[in-house]
């Protein structure tokens, strides 16, 4: 009996957007990274296109982080206080991108001004030739007093800058379309305020080939379900056609994992549960590699292991 | 929702004395109101307006695409003069309409297949409309596989039960609910489902609100295309709203804005 070819075509395509911009294109970066284009569900190339490859942001701080564990810590000892070598050691560990929050610009983080923010910026610029992405405290006030220098500082390099939320989208979306960066729009877990805050900011004119989502990312036992049934109902509707959910995802793996009771906990306070080197590890992989099968197109990350456990598996799937 | 715009039609004066007159730039204004409204195709009927109807449905063909590249339905109930509009056509084309006996399905099949057009198909035959949902869904049955027989994709498909107005039986738009349902189920995947909207409040007041709350009912159960007035802003965001609360759109503060053209 002949089996019958059942494809099933999408009748939508999550848009294409690439990040950085090398000397020919007006910036100074040695590669640039396009996401998104898929057709298909994620890694599923029988049916369309399952568009271009997650990429891979490792995180890069303006402080020291407070509360990382022992076994994250001890890969960036060495430059916890020094974000341009702290990038530079992601690019040997393999990142896509570099990933730089701006936590130090939050009153009850250091208050840091926006000279010494643009300075970091334009430290790491130097430092790296990666493509970057540049994320506020979230902190309204201080993001909107901030991000319009770093923007400016940074023109020309097509960042991803984040990130617009639904209270407060007009600042960075304005200075994102003026210095031609790409924009994170942000839920808090909430496909309806998804939906809205890209509307809203394609309502500024700002083009949706140069936007990614970001719904708040839930790790591994801490709410992941929640995060990957929206990101899912958000790529189906976009393959279905739905333009205003035609973008691609980006969610953030490493804080979210490292904060888990079960990376952080040592031997000696959880001896059942396994090696405290390699839990954490686990955790950040396992929460990675999950989100990437509700379709994900960035994934901020950690740890280097994590990193090339993840990598390894795209390539497997791939 | 797959909408056919249903102004550029002879029955209309303005669009009677474009064509005696052959005065293009009432079409022109038409097509391009009608695309800005939304309207998926633009369906081109000459009524009773021209001796030649085959001379005027190509003039009118010809005329709306001088102002538009939207998808045109072809509407009339003789075959030379779908063929006469056929000829002169440049983009996405849909006919409009075969009855269902089978030999004339044969014809418009291979017509459909021969121009890549979508196909509208009554279900009514020699025998006139039938009055049951039974017979409805058996001819409805019968254009399914006429479709298949001549390998013509069921995307293309629309069949067209037929509305009444409610003057005429008011029993009409609840059983073609269920006739709707039933549509669904003859094939896998089931065709297009398509009315000429206007019809159903043809001699009542309250056109608007009739044809609206109809419309809202009538996706419910499954219908997806209508011929109709893309004109009246309130039907077509009726459309949207309903596609939402089906959870066919994903609802934010502006889904209606957001779906308008």
């Amino acid at each position: 009996m002949e089996i019958a070819n059942i494809v099933d075509k999408c009748a939508g395509t999550v848009k294409e957007v690439t990040i950085g911009a090398t000397k020919d294109e007006g910036g100074t970066r040695g590669k640039v990274v396009t996401i998104g284009g898929a057709n298909s569900i994620p890694f599923m190339d029988f049916d369309g296109s399952p568009g271009h490859k997650p990429a891979i942001a490792m995180d890069v701080y303006d402080v020291p982080p407070e509360e990382w564990p022992e076994p994250l810590l001890k890969h960036y000892a060495d430059v916890i206080d020094n974000p341009a070598n702290w990038a530079k050691k992601c690019a040997e560990y393999g990142a896509d991108l570099i990933c730089l929050k701006l936590d130090g610009i939050h009153p009850d983080k250091g208050n840091k001004s926006a000279d010494e923010t643009v300075s970091t910026v334009k430290s790491i610029l130097e430092a790296v030739d990666l493509p970057l992405v540049i994320w506020g405290c979230e902190n309204d006030e201080r993001d909107n007093e901030i991000m319009p220098k770093v923007s400016e500082a940074a023109k020309g390099e097509k960042c991803l800058l984040g990130g617009a939320t639904q209270e407060n989208y007009k600042t960075i979306t304005a200075v994102c379309l003026a210095d031609g960066h790409n924009l994170i729009t942000q839920a808090p877990v909430d496909i309806n305020i998804g939906k809205q805050i890209n509307i809203l900011v394609t309502d500024l004119g700002f083009p949706t080939d140069r936007i990614v989502m970001f719904q708040t990312t839930g790790a591994l036992g801490y709410g992941i379900e929640y995060c990957y049934s929206i990101h899912e109902r958000g790529r189906m509707a976009a393959l279905s056609g739905d333009q205003q959910m035609a973008t691609p995802v980006i969610c953030d793996v490493g804080h979210e994992a490292w904060r888990a009771k079960e990376a952080k906990a040592s031997d000696e306070e959880a001896p059942q549960w396994g090696s405290f080197a390699d839990r954490g590890i686990m955790w950040e992989a396992i929460t990675a590699t999950t989100l990437m099968q509700s379709g994900v197109d960035i994934i901020r990350m950690n740890h280097p292991e994590a990193v090339s456990i993840v990598k390894k598996h795209i390539e497997n799937l791939t | 929702m797959i909408t056919l715009a249903e102004r550029i039609n002879g029955q209309f004066l303005d669009v009677k004395k474009a064509i005696r007159e052959r005065d293009p730039s009432v079409i022109h204004e038409l097509a391009k109101k009608q695309t800005e409204a939304g309207a998926t195709y633009l369906d081109i009927n000459v009524g009773t307006a021209a001796a030649d109807q085959e001379d005027a449905m190509r003039w009118l063909v010809e005329s709306t695409q001088e102002a538009v590249k939207t998808p045109i339905a072809i509407d009339s109930q003789k075959l030379d003069v779908i063929k006469a509009g056929l000829e002169v056509i440049k983009n996405d084309v849909m006919i409009n309409s075969a009855q269902g006996d089978p030999e004339v399905l044969d014809t418009y099949m291979q017509l459909a297949k021969k121009h890549n057009a979508a196909l509208i198909c009554l279900t009514m035959n020699k025998e006139g409309i039938p009055q049951n949902v039974d017979t409805r869904i058996e001819i409805a049955a019968e254009i399914a596989g006429k479709a298949m027989e001549h390998d013509v994709d069921m995307d293309k498909i629309y069949i067209d039960p037929i509305l009444f107005s409610i003057p005429v039986d008011q029993k009409q738009p609840a059983y073609m609910l269920e006739v709707f349902n039933q549509i669904k189920l003859i094939s896998d995947p089931s065709p297009h489902i398509t009315v000429g909207l206007s019809n159903l409040a043809q001699g009542t007041q309250e056109k608007s609100l009739i044809c609206r709350t109809f419309l809202s009912m009538a996706i419910a159960a499954g219908m997806d295309t209508a011929l109709m007035d893309v004109l009246d802003i309130e039907l077509m965001d009726a459309a949207i709203c309903a596609e939402m609360l089906l959870n066919k759109q994903i609802y934010s503060d502006s889904f209606l804005k957001a779906a308008r053209p």
